[in-house]
Order: structure tokens, then C-alpha cells, then sequence
């Protein structure tokens, strides 16, 4: 099965094809571009690296959140209209299961975190596992501080990784002492093989959607709604 | 079957999307509104329109083919809004044209939003003889625009404040009227004396084609201010009435004048604005006055649709020019100017 995955939700736009899981080929780019540029021309190409025509593609996989509001919505627009069109059905999968994925045999703990800005982090706390990490908490958006206080409910090494890491990283470092690990640099950034090896699982396990159902995984409000609600709590 | 062009707009609080066949038949135009969602925040909130428009775009885009009673296939081109407007909105439809045109391997067409205000006039009326000048009025802009042949734009005037719709919209709400303020106020000043109050018109610089609304806003802000501390009851229809009066007067003065010195003698309305009674009424009577015909769009045409995108689309397709994948939106984006 050719599953295509597409990774929008950060500054990072990364396209890949895989077939049964594995890697037939993959971009990413981080060249501070915008999705919209960048997208549609990798995906093109991606298909044709794999030496594939879209009728080939059987599903499609796409990072549904969290992450940027934006980011989402052009990987969601894209990735909803390539499934109506080529007939096949469509999976989200988690940003920051994704960015886990590839550390999950370590059996440790993992915290993919991503830059939500107000100084605070999207973050998820994962329990690695053979396959597949188990998830234990989130997806949150919090402040490093209030992290550090949910990772006090377990024990161990948590291995810190994603974007949010350049700018949090001494104060995560500071908050959790020697309990907190940080990846190189190439395991920073969410990749599309992740998404499309998260997504085929998922479709195998029939869990795949029409395009109509697949909705983008904010966790938070609009600023304007926030404000709402406080005024009419008031 | 002829040329047919599936259109798409998302520039602000609308979602629609259109299907027209040959730029004259118009099988279907769905516009899902957004502005019950808005209502509650006094004005549009582009994060929360965007979230909408991913919600809404693709059974939009299903519905408009759906009663158009045409297949993907019967499908030549996708025109697209990709600017001016906000730029989270429009990046959703520029995405979903985008991924449609690649799938379906056929020509991506952007348009300009004030473009496609200008192109809801040649819908009814494709026998437009050029040169044409065209008032585009929303709640983003108040441009005067001089067409020597089709596709070209020279703009002679535009707002250096606030647009004639943003005016509406903030009078409105500064009188309680609610959201969006255009119709509310067309509305209650046919009940008012248009007379009744003594409002500045900006004309500027002798002979300017620019407009400037903010002091004439500023001035009805006082207004009711200084009723409010004096306890005065207002007469919220003599104010609506004189506040479009001084509004409208300004529009088609300037447009008139524009008229004179490009020696046009069609005059387009175009925009959410054109759908003022006020506004067609008074242009009608100076144009006829000056010798002048004076058209616009009907009146489910002059808000945001996507049919006029598909038709400005449509003349792009004729004049084959089309857009790459790498089409991005374009907030501020220039009518005239294309950026691809």
C-alpha cells in the first residue's frame, strides 16, 4: 500500500511516500518559505521520486496538530482535496507523535515539544514502545514550568525533542536537572516519512476518513474567542 | 458543453465557490456566510474566519458542483482569489485550487479579488464596450478604476483612510445598529432626512480622485458622543440618512469627475457597497445628468461570490494566463499587478 504523508504544522514542509511503511522517498525543506509555496510542488515530486503516478497513491496521511493554525490549514486543505479527488481515504496524525516516532524503541520517555509562542510549548509525553510510543499525556500547551510539573509524575530520563527545543532548551535543562535529554539537530524537526509511517498503520487498522471528516487538532482557541469567553465570564 | 471554470473565494468571511459556463452561464454559486459566526465579535476575526473556511471549503466546492449537475471532468480551469484579502483565508482556497488543479491536471488561474468585483458587471452584461471606469466599494476599498481594454487596470483614485464599507460598518456600530453595518444604515435612511445634519464631505486637493472617510466617521463619532453627555435623544434615522448622504455624494462626485477627464461613458459599480440604494440612486441620476450610463452587478453579485471570480477566471483563460502550483496568497496584492 503507497501512502503519501504530508507534514505542514511547523515551520518545516515535508512530503513523503511510503509503501507498507517504508521509505520509497522523501523532501523536507526549512528554508523559512512559506507551506503554500513549497507544498504542492513536493508533493509532486515526491510521487515521482518514488517512481509513482498519483492513481498509485492508496492513502493519504497529513499532520493534523497541533502546531501553527496556518501550517495545518494548508496541509489539511491540501491533503483533504487530494483525497476527494483521488478517491482514497485520509488519516490525521499528531504532530508530536510523529516527531516521537522514530525514538520510540528506547523505551524511555519522550517529550516532543513545538514553539506555541506566549512562552509556552505544544507538548505530548510519550512512554517509547516497540512500533509505536504510548501516550500518557496530551496533547498540551504550556509553559515549560508547568511541564516540568507534569513530567514529575513519572520517573526516568525524558528525552526532549521538535522545535520548540532551540528556545526552551536551558530552561527545560535548568527545571528538570540531568533527568533532561535533548536530541541532535537532525532529530529536531517533524518528518514526513513519520507521518506517513503513522498514517499507514493507521489506515491498515481501518481507521482511515472521507475528506469531509478530517478536522484540524488546534487544542487551542482564536485569541479573539479567549477574549470572549472572559468578557462573558465576567 | 463550453468552457467551463469552477471559482473560488475566501478572501474574508465568505466561503463560495462558483461554476460558469462560457463567463455567462452561471450553473451554481454557493456562499456559506460567516457572518453569524462574527456577529458576537462586532467585526471579522480573521483566525476564526480561516478555522471556518476549512470547515467549509470542500462542501462548498461539492454543493457548487452538485447543482451545477456537472462532473469533475466537465471541469477546464480553477480561478482562485489569491489577494487582496486576509491572508489566512485566502491561503485556504489558494490551497484547495491548488490541490484540485494538479489532481485533475488542468490550468490554475489567481485572480484578483477587486478583479473579480469589477468582472460581476460583465456577467449579465459580456457586450461591455471599453474604455470603462468602475467604482469598487466594499469594506476594503473605495478605488476608482480606469479600464482602457479588457485586463488592464489603471487606478485613479483610491481611499487614504478608511473605505466607504468600513465607515458603514463602524458608524453602525457606534449607533448600535449592529454587524455589518452597509444594509443597516441604507436601511434607516430611508427613513431620515438626509438634510438634517450639517456632515463634512472630504473632497481634497482640487481635482484629487482620492477619497478619505475618517473625518466624516469622526464627525458622527462626536456626534453621538456629545448627544450621549447632553443626554440628547438622536434621531438615529436623520443621522443615518445624512451620514450616507454626505458618503455617497463624495463617490459620485469623484466618479463623475473621473468620467470627465478619461472621456468614458460606461460607469461599473462594483463591490459590497455597490449594493447601496443610496449610492445607485444618486450615481444614476448625476451619470444621466452628464450623459453617462451607469451599470452594476445585481445585488447577490455586488457582496463576495466566487462567481465573479470564475468569470474574471474566465477571461484569463482566454488570454491563457495562468497561475504556477507555486501560487501563493497575496494580502495586499495590487489591482493590476500579479504576482506568480
Amino acid at each position: 500500500m503507497f501512502v503519501l504523508g504530508i507534514e505542514a504544522a511547523t515551520p518545516v514542509a515535508a512530503v513523503a511516500v511510503v509503501e507498507d511503511g517504508r521509505v520509497l522517498a522523501e523532501r523536507l525543506v526549512n528554508n523559512r518559505r512559506t507551506h503554500s509555496i513549497n507544498l504542492l510542488p513536493m508533493i509532486k515530486a515526491v510521487i515521482e521520486d518514488a517512481g509513482l503516478t498519483p492513481p498509485q497513491i492508496q492513502g493519504i496521511a497529513v499532520s493534523s496538530g497541533p502546531g501553527s493554525f496556518t501550517g495545518l490549514r494548508i496541509g489539511l486543505t491540501t491533503a483533504k482535496t487530494l483525497a476527494w479527488l483521488w478517491q482514497v481515504p485520509v488519516v490525521g496524525v499528531s504532530t508530536l507523535e510523529a516527531l516521537a516516532l522514530p525514538l520510540a524503541p528506547q523505551g524511555q520517555l519522550i517529550c516532543p515539544i513545538l514553539n506555541a509562542r506566549k512562552n509556552e510549548v505544544y507538548a505530548s509525553i510519550f512512554r517509547g514502545r516497540a512500533g509505536q510510543p504510548e501516550l500518557l499525556k496530551g496533547p498540551l500547551a504550556v509553559s515549560p514550568r508547568q511541564l516540568a510539573e507534569v513530567l514529575a509524575e513519572w520517573e526516568g530520563q525524558v528525552t526532549f525533542l521538535g522545535d520548540g527545543v532551540p528556545v526552551y532548551q536551558q530552561e527545560l535543562a535548568d527545571l528538570l536537572g540531568a533527568r533532561a535529554l535533548f536530541t541532535p539537530q537532525t532529530a529536531l524537526l517533524p518528518r514526513g516519512a513519520a507521518v506517513a509511517e503513522l498514517g499507514y498503520w493507521q489506515l491498515v487498522a481501518g481507521q482511515g476518513r472521507s475528506h469531509l471528516e478530517l478536522a484540524a487538532q488546534y487544542i487551542r482557541l482564536s485569541e479573539a474567542e479567549v477574549k470572549l469567553a472572559a468578557k462573558c465570564g465576567k | 458543453m463550453g468552457i467551463t471554470i469552477l471559482g473560488i473565494e475566501t478572501s474574508c468571511d465568505e466561503t463560495s465557490a462558483a461554476v460558469l459556463e462560457d463567463g455567462i452561464t452561471l450553473r451554481s454559486n454557493i456562499v456559506s456566510s460567516q457572518v453569524d459566526v462574527h456577529k458576537k465579535f462586532g467585526g471579522v476575526v480573521p483566525e476564526v474566519a480561516s478555522r471556518k473556511h476549512l470547515e467549509n471549503v470542500h462542501p462548498v466546492i461539492m454543493e457548487a458542483l452538485e447543482q451545477a449537475k456537472v462532473t469533475l471532468k466537465d471541469i477546464n480551469a480553477i480561478a482562485v482569489t489569491y489577494g487582496p484579502g486576509l491572508v489566512g483565508a485566502l491561503l485556504v482556497g489558494v490551497a484547495a485550487a491548488k490541490a484540485m488543479a494538479y489532481a485533475l491536471d488542468i490550468p490554475l488561474i489567481g485572480v484578483n479579488h477587486l478583479e473579480g468585483h469589477i468582472a460581476a458587471n460583465f456577467l449579465a452584461r459580456p457586450d461591455l464596450e471599453f474604455p470603462l471606469l468602475c467604482l469598487v466599494v466594499s469594506g476594503g476599498h473605495s478605488d476608482l478604476v480606469f479600464m482602457p481594454h479588457r485586463g488592464g487596470y489603471q487606478l485613479l483614485g483610491r481611499t487614504r483612510d478608511d473605505a466607504a464599507g468600513e465607515a458603514f460598518d463602524k458608524v453602525a456600530r457606534a449607533m448600535g445598529l449592529g454587524y455589518p453595518g452597509g444594509p443597516l444604515i441604507d436601511q434607516l435612511a430611508r427613513e431620515g432626512d438626509a438634510g438634517a445634519l450639517k456632515l463634512p464631505r472630504a473632497f481634497l486637493e482640487e481635482g484629487s480622485l482620492d477619497f478619505s472617510f475618517s473625518g466624516l466617521k469622526s464627525a458622527v463619532l462626536n456626534y453621538l458622543n456629545r448627544a450621549e453627555m447632553r443626554q440628547e435623544e438622536v434621531n438615529k434615522a436623520d443621522l443615518a440618512a445624512s451620514f450616507q448622504q454626505a458618503t455617497v455624494e463624495v463617490l459620485v462626485e469623484k466618479t463623475l469627475l473621473a468620467a470627465r477627464r478619461t472621456a468614458v461613458k460606461t460607469i461599473m459599480l462594483a463591490g459590497g457597497v455597490a449594493a447601496n440604494g443610496g449610492l445607485r440612486s444618486l450615481l444614476q441620476t448625476r451619470a444621466l445628468a452628464a450623459g453617462c450610463t451607469v451599470v452594476y452587478p445585481p445585488l447577490h453579485l455586488c457582496t463576495d461570490n466566487a462567481a465573479m471570480i470564475a468569470c474574471a477566471g474566465y477571461y484569463k483563460y482566454l488570454r491563457g494566463d495562468f497561475a504556477p502550483l507555486t501560487l501563493n496568497a497575496v494580502p495586499a496584492l495590487s489591482l493590476g499587478e500579479e504576482k506568480y
